[in-house]
């Protein structure tokens, strides 16, 4: 019964349409519960059918309407049971959007209102990756590390808050749009953070989080493709994501950037994301906003990326960005980066001098001990070099870097 | 029409009060009072005002069990913490974002971190309040 190729198309409908689905049925009803349901309800009807009457002309359309009549029927069905509640819910919302935002995309307002500042960050994920992303609650578990049933309570919580404190549906005005929208990004990229480094579990890399990340970056692009961070942040994940298969060695050990085979990065993600980095540097140019956080480190990876070899690495454009950056974020992780480039260009001793400023903050990350642990390995400092690599071995939270730092360790001469 | 979403916003202080009540200083009380007073008023102007008012110190309170043959009196607060609600307004705004945003205006005025939590609402409601 089951046509490989139905299935596929429904993959692909499901990764194209959920977003869509829900959020305008989320506008039409005002109610998410209502909306996540009928569009699950609806994939499963396609599940069902498609196989055996064959696939819709506009598998969209096909996927929206029977949403709809799911929901209604729902309606009804709680209608019944509580008369009350009728009123309040049957009032759809069939008006144009209120130009109230620069964009009128359901999808938009959905993002805002997962992303809402009220709602605790893991809030904020977990229903950005169900609502927006599509994922099940078992998958969003999965990836998380947590219980199935603590993800399935923490994403109705949300919804429930969403609908009893009235966090409304809608994109914010122009005056809050940038705020907001950096909270949205944050959400995006702390989904592409918890896959590329895993900072739990068995697994260096966690591929579904990942893709889900890059996913929800084009998405974004596509309803705000004039945002130089909504590039930058799409950009910075696809040349992050590139390195994804030299990063890990086989025998499951973490390959720095200096020692990665070079030829397995992926071509077509670098291209796509240097030419965004290509777009926004014109942007500016032209007179667009100065690059924010994103399209820096963006650009820092276009560097990287764009080197024959590590020895090649045009550090002091490195260097020159990360101090940009310093004066957007001065945060010690990122004052910590930008020490590691500056010891490419002046030499290990004056990196070694600005990461040890970091001491006081930084003493519990174990990318700093890392750090510090090479920089006095390459000044012959054997026995502090040794104290610092236990330092980060003990911190670090990823099996691939635990073993790369152990190997780096046991190296030391004596 | 639906009806207009109604929020609490409780503003807490210790339960004994000094002479500047929990402010820094008796300037800072006298700011704040005024700064609270026009941020009422801007409430009322603008049709947020449903309710707003301040209390007596926690350690007056008396908590009262009814639930036995004889009410249980007990002296003192409900809940045993170190901070209590000590003032707070109610007021009905279009959505969470406008509630916050009143919130906002409503701690800078007063002094302290405001707490916004909807009210339940099951049943429609009047219109808001209009001056």
């Amino acid at each position: 019964m089951s046509d490989p190729t139905v299935e596929q198309v429904i993959t692909r409908v499901h990764r194209e349409e959920w977003a869509r689905v829900v959020a305008g049925l989320a506008r039409r009803f005002g109610d998410l519960d209502v909306a996540e349901e009928a569009t699950a309800e609806a994939f499963l009807a396609a599940a069902e059918r498609w196989p055996r009457e064959g696939v819709p002309p506009n598998p969209g359309g096909w996927l929206a309407t029977t949403a709809t009549r799911k929901a209604i029927d729902r309606l009804r069905r709680e209608s019944q049971r509580d008369a009350k509640h009728q009123a309040a819910r049957m009032v759809y919302d069939d008006t144009p959007p209120e130009p109230t935002g620069p964009v009128e995309d359901d999808r938009l307002r959905l993002v805002f209102t997962c992303c809402h500042p009220a709602l605790a960050m893991e809030a904020r994920v977990a229903l950005t990756l169900r609502l927006l992303g599509g994922l099940t609650v078992p998958e969003i578990a999965r990836a998380f590390l947590v219980q199935e049933t603590t993800m399935a309570r923490r994403i109705t919580r949300a919804k429930a808050k969403i609908k009893a404190a009235h966090i409304p549906y809608r994109v914010p005005s122009a005056d809050d749009v940038r705020e907001r929208l950096a909270g949205v990004l944050a959400v995006v990229y702390l989904v592409f953070n918890e896959g590329y480094l895993a900072s739990a579990g068995n697994d260096p890399v966690r591929v579904d989080l990942t893709d889900e990340a890059i996913r929800l970056g084009r998405l974004l692009r596509t309803l705000l493709p004039d945002d130089g961070e909504v590039a930058g942040l799409l950009a910075l994940m696809l040349l992050t994501d590139a390195r994804r298969l030299a990063r890990v060695s086989r025998t499951g050990e973490l390959v720095t950037l200096g020692e990665q085979d070079r030829g397995a990065w992926n071509r077509t993600q670098i291209a796509e994301g240097a030419a965004l980095v290509r777009e926004r540097v014109k942007a500016v140019a032209a007179g667009g906003d100065p690059p924010g956080r994103y399209q820096l480190q963006a650009a820092i990876n276009v560097v990287h990326t764009a080197a024959p070899s590590a020895r090649d690495t045009d550090w002091s454009s490195i260097v020159a960005l990360y101090g940009r950056l310093v004066r957007l974020d001065p945060s010690p992780v990122v004052r910590l980066n930008r020490a590691v480039a500056v010891a490419e260009v002046d030499g290990p001793g004056v990196g070694l001098a600005e990461i040890d400023r970091l001491a006081a903050v930084l003493d519990g990350y174990h990318a700093f001990h890392a750090a510090r642990a090479d920089l006095l390995r390459r000044l012959g400092r054997g026995g502090e070099s040794r104290a610092a690599y236990d330092r980060a071995i003990g911190l670090a939270g990823n099996p691939a870097e635990r073993a790369y730092l152990t190997r780096r360790r046991d190296q030391l001469a004596g | 029409m639906s009806a207009v979403p109604r929020y609490l916003l409780s503003v807490y202080g210790p339960a004994e009060r000094t002479e500047s009540s929990g402010h820094a200083s008796r300037d800072a009380m006298v700011q704040a009072f005024a700064g609270t007073g026009a941020f009422n008023e801007r409430l009322q102007r603008d049709g947020h005002l449903v309710f707003a008012d301040g209390l007596a110190p926690a350690t007056t309170a008396t908590t009262v069990d009814g639930q036995g043959g004889k009410p249980a009196l007990t002296d003192g607060p409900y809940l045993a913490t170190t901070e209590h609600l000590d003032a707070f307004w109610v007021i009905e705004a279009a959505d969470l974002d406008v509630a916050l945003a009143l919130a906002a205006e409503g701690s800078r005025a007063c002094h302290g971190p405001v707490e916004v939590r909807p009210f339940r609402a099951e049943e429609p409601r009047r219109a808001p309040l209009r001056p």
